[in-house]
């Protein structure tokens, strides 16, 4: 590791060797306001649409604090140095995810096209399954490094679980557009999300062993070092994939985010600032050429350049062949009538996004009825989260530790700016769930299995050393004072 | 592998914080413009989440407002006799927004209105429900149903009825007229409706008593004899005028000629007046020339929007011509035109004494809770002609209703003073004229609590039947008797 030479960094690559407290009461206590604020919520959307507090309050305040109380003592016991701010934040999300599911099921207006209804009991349901796969990943992956020994299946995993949508009779085209969806037994799942962190293990496993054969055998060129022909083999691949998604499954943010995790961890492994430069040429590349010649990637971005123009479209009902969408202009209107301190949960009119309203587009919510001051909190409690998984990643003692937090954490990242961004209109819009707050089951599954790998990292990372085990025939060491 | 991860970690709080920048765009430095837009759908919904305040006249309210069945806007506005009194409020419709009343004091109907704003933020506080507050008009009930339904026997037709002492507005109807409650709502059915009305070209939706200008005809006549008064050309009604007859208009070879035979050789200002002899004041016009007629017909308003507050068009009277065209303009022909509410002001000034007060029709704007926010006060507009004059033209008015062509008009125990007018229009007189009838009631003690104007574009009288005296005045006549009656 390059740090042993740096004498600026090398404390930090040992931060907590020894005596660490182990923060868990820390974690107990920030759960409680994980939980309390999320009940908090319930109640206030309750009064606020029925003048009541809503029946179910007792048994949703029980629900929350069951999973999350599991969720702790299975981290009290099988990861007691873990992160201690990981969980209490993904549960917070997650709780008022759920409490603005169940605020949108109330709408009449959602009701009246299938987009609500019954989506938080479902989602309720995909949450105790969540931290179900929390709990398992927890007791069964007793060290990460195991995974390691996955890395060419995870590949093979990865591949198979991005292409199962395209095929026929499995794919379900549930959503305008994108193609991102298979359907099993009357479930839908969404196998990109999966896809991520099983494509994570592959490349942290692949670049652990490869990154000093990327890192030191090239050329430089015009100031800048040049891989290797057979060494950028790779990175062609995944770009090939992730365009291939791109223009089969017209889905942009799931390319992009692939993309972006991979470069990250390219540059993470070799510290080559040359792979930043050819990773966003190349996704620049593909997506202007993307743009330009698939017609829904090309709607997206005109509804991103000029949302009331494709509004007007939509609402004129022009047949030119393409869907167009008002939710662009939709979800601004919600944005910008929440102002600054929002109009108060259950007071707002997002359920005007009608498609997704409660699913890719659920920040508009909670930015029309929590304003400026919800949306920053939410921001950054996921920045927090990035950033303790980014932290772990520096903690970590081993390289594939270290590519693997970073990869998760960043494409975690990747994932709210580009869904975030999206629905706020700062880059077009692409079909991804919001992490813990969208309606959905395969996103609330992934992203908790997500935090438990990283709770298992963090875990490692801050873990005492053993001690070692005394030898009767040692000497009493002497201490040399110079 | 730290140092990468440092910046790696930087990156994502760079993305994070493009994020937070951008929220802050569009909450904060967007969020106005955002949130009024008006293609926003929250605007809508906003506007119509509560029942809408009523406006009210004689202190009953003639709106309300009803739940609708559809899922976004919750209330629609519903009118009682709405036909009647839709000149007056306008609509507020889901679909096509709001006219007249209904859109200038909207703010107040919905509650929105930032003198509500205290009282709004308290209501939040205490878990209130947002409430609008009422306007209350000085219309008369019994006047306006007079106006509408006389009006209604004739076809079409405008009627405006003012208070000559605070200029407030006791009726104003325009018939043919629409009921407003027909497209209130934003449904299939609401917008036919509106696309029919609007299409109608009898133009229902137009609100005749301000919005349409007709020539004035022989009712122009008082404004010609007021400057005659004012700018000295007489000093009173019996005086002669030394007119000939026939009377030839300066710089032309043509005679003005006079309906039928009367005697308006040298008559005086009274006998002109008596029997509308349009070579009199067709002479004082040229004479008097077109600055001192423009100086007195603009103090009677001429020229300039009137805001009741609903607006009105301006009326006309010409700023560039000859003699020939001022003497013509003098008898109401020409370019002359005038709304209903410009004559029915004409008629007030005179039986005020001379002194035009503004027309209103909005008397108080009341918060929620009955509080007066804002009540009008009478306001002096000009004094087109002096007290003497005023009660000069008075007198010269009386007779042309106790014995000339306006006798429909008489009230038993009131003096009614008016003036009758047909005026003529299309190319070379070729569309039937319109009737014209202008009056005012003055009781025992000289006070004059009414004065009326009247217009009927009656198409299916005979030419030869249309008279102000004969279709317009028996509606001015009991247009006067509801207001009198209450008094």
């Amino acid at each position: 590791m390059s740090s042993t030479t740096n004498p600026s960094t090398n404390h930090t690559s040992t931060i907590g060797s020894i005596g660490a407290p182990s923060r868990r009461n820390t974690e107990l206590a920030l759960l409680v306001f994980a939980v309390v604020i999320p009940v908090f919520a319930y109640a206030n959307v309750g009064l606020a649409l029925n003048n009541e507090v809503p029946a179910g309050l007792l048994s949703y305040g029980l629900g929350l604090g069951l999973l999350a109380g599991v969720g702790h003592l299975v981290v009290r016991k099988f990861a007691p140095y873990a992160d201690p701010l990981l969980l209490p934040l993904a549960t917070l999300l997650n709780g008022l995810g759920l409490v603005v599911i169940w605020r949108l099921d109330q709408s009449k207006l959602l009701k009246s096209i299938h987009q609500a209804g019954s989506a938080a009991p479902r989602q309720l349901l995909y949450t105790a399954l969540a931290i179900g796969l929390f709990v398992v990943v927890l007791i069964f992956l007793k060290d990460h490094r195991v995974l390691q020994r996955y890395t060419y299946i995870s590949m093979v995993g990865a591949l198979v679980l991005l292409l199962l949508p395209l095929v026929p009779g499995l794919g379900a085209n549930i959503t305008y557009g994108a193609k991102i969806w298979i359907s099993v037994a009357g479930f839908s799942i969404q196998p990109g999300e999966f896809a991520k962190i099983v494509l994570a293990v592959f490349f942290a496993g692949y670049l652990m062993v490869k990154r000093d054969a990327l890192a030191l055998a090239s050329r430089r060129f015009m100031g800048i070092y040049l891989p290797r022909g057979r060494d950028l083999g790779p990175i062609i691949v995944v770009w090939m994939i992730s365009i291939l998604i791109l223009v089969f499954e017209t889905d942009l943010g799931t390319s992009l985010l692939f993309f972006g995790m991979f470069v990250i961890m390219l540059y993470v492994a070799t510290e080559r600032t040359s792979w930043i430069v050819f990773g966003l040429l190349m996704s620049a590349a593909g997506a202007v050429g993307v743009a330009s010649f698939e017609p829904h990637v090309k709607t997206r971005v005109q509804a991103w350049l000029d949302p009331m123009r494709e509004y007007t479209l939509s609402r004129s009902g022009v047949h030119d062949g393409v869907v167009h969408s008002e939710q662009a202009m939709q979800a601004l209107w919600a944005f910008g009538s929440g102002g600054t301190l929002g109009t108060g949960l259950g007071r707002g009119h997002s359920e005007l996004i009608r498609f997704a309203a409660n699913s890719d587009f659920i920040l508009a919510t909670f930015g029309e009825e929590l304003g400026l001051a919800g949306i920053m909190a939410i921001l950054l409690i996921y920045g927090l989260i990035v950033e303790r998984g980014i932290r772990t990643a520096l903690a970590a003692r081993d390289p594939f530790g270290k590519l693997l937090a970073v990869g998760l954490s960043g494409a975690f990242g990747l994932q709210v700016f580009v869904v975030a961004g999206g629905v706020m209109g700062l880059i077009p819009l692409t079909g991804m769930t919001m992490p813990f707050l969208a309606s959905g089951g395969s996103s609330v599954i992934a992203n908790w299995a997500l935090i438990a790998i990283l709770i298992r990292i963090s875990d490692t990372a801050r873990r005492p050393a053993p001690a070692p085990a005394p030898s009767p025939d040692a000497e009493m060491t002497q201490v040399v004072r110079p | 592998m730290n140092k990468p991860l440092r910046r790696i970690a930087i990156f994502c709080g760079l993305l994070v914080l493009a994020l937070l920048i951008r929220d802050n765009w569009l909450q904060y430095a967007q969020a106005d413009k955002l949130q009024s837009d008006k293609q926003n759908p929250r605007v809508a919904i906003q506007r119509y989440a509560q029942p809408r305040g009523d406006i009210i006249v004689d202190g009953k309210s003639i709106t309300g407002s009803v739940a609708t069945d559809g899922t976004d806007l919750k209330y629609k506005r519903t009118w009682k006799d709405g036909p009647m009194w839709s000149p007056v409020t306008g609509y507020a419709s889901q679909l096509v927004g709001a006219s007249q009343i209904e859109s200038i004091e909207d703010g107040i109907l919905t509650g929105n209105d930032d003198r509500l704003f205290f009282r709004r933020t308290l209501d939040m506080i205490t878990g209130k429900k947002k409430e609008g507050g009422n306007v209350v008009t000085t219309l008369d009930a019994a006047a306006q149903k007079a106006a509408y339904d006389g009006l209604k026997n004739r076809g079409k037709g405008a009627a405006v009825a003012i208070d000559p002492k605070t200029g407030a507005i006791l009726a104003m109807a325009s018939t043919p007229s629409y009921d407003p409650s027909s497209f209130a709502g934003i449904m299939q059915k609401d917008g036919n409706t509106f696309g029919k009305l609007d299409k109608d070209k009898d133009k229902p939706l137009t609100n005749r008593a301000l919005r349409e200008t007709y020539p004035p005809g022989s009712t122009f006549k008082i404004v010609t004899a007021a400057a005659a008064l004012e700018h000295g050309k007489y000093t009173n009604a019996d005086e002669k005028t030394n007119t000939p007859l026939p009377w030839i208009m300066p710089g032309t070879t043509t005679p003005l000629k006079n309906e039928g035979n009367i005697p308006c050789k040298d008559a005086t200002l009274r006998v002109a007046l008596r029997y509308s002899c349009n070579t009199v004041f067709g002479k004082i016009g040229a004479d008097l020339g077109k600055d001192k007629m423009l100086e007195t017909a603009e103090k009677f308003g001429f020229n300039k929007e009137q805001f009741t507050p609903v607006r009105s068009n301006p009326s006309v009277f010409s700023k560039d011509m000859n003699t020939s065209q001022t003497a013509l303009s003098s008898i109401g022909q020409y370019n002359t035109a005038a709304t209903p509410l410009q004559m029915a002001m004409v008629a007030a000034a005179v039986a005020n004494d001379g002194t035009l007060m503004e027309p209103y029709m909005v008397s108080q704007l009341q918060a929620p809770s009955l509080d007066v926010i804002e009540q009008h006060t009478p306001k002096k507009m000009s004094q087109p002609l002096s007290q003497k004059n005023a009660q000069i033209l008075q007198s010269m008015m009386e007779t042309v209703v106790s014995e000339g062509t306006g006798t429909n008009a008489q009230i038993p125990g009131y003096t009614v003073g008016g003036k009758t007018g047909t005026a003529q229009h299309g190319l070379n007189n070729s569309e039937k004229p319109y009737a014209w009838f202008l009056s005012y009631a003055k009781a025992k003690d000289g006070s004059s609590p009414v004065a009326v104007a009247v217009v009927v574009e009656d198409g299916s009288a005979n030419r030869g039947d249309i008279s102000g005296g004969g279709l317009a005045a028996p509606i001015a006549k009991s247009v006067m008797e509801a207001v009198l009656a209450k008094k």
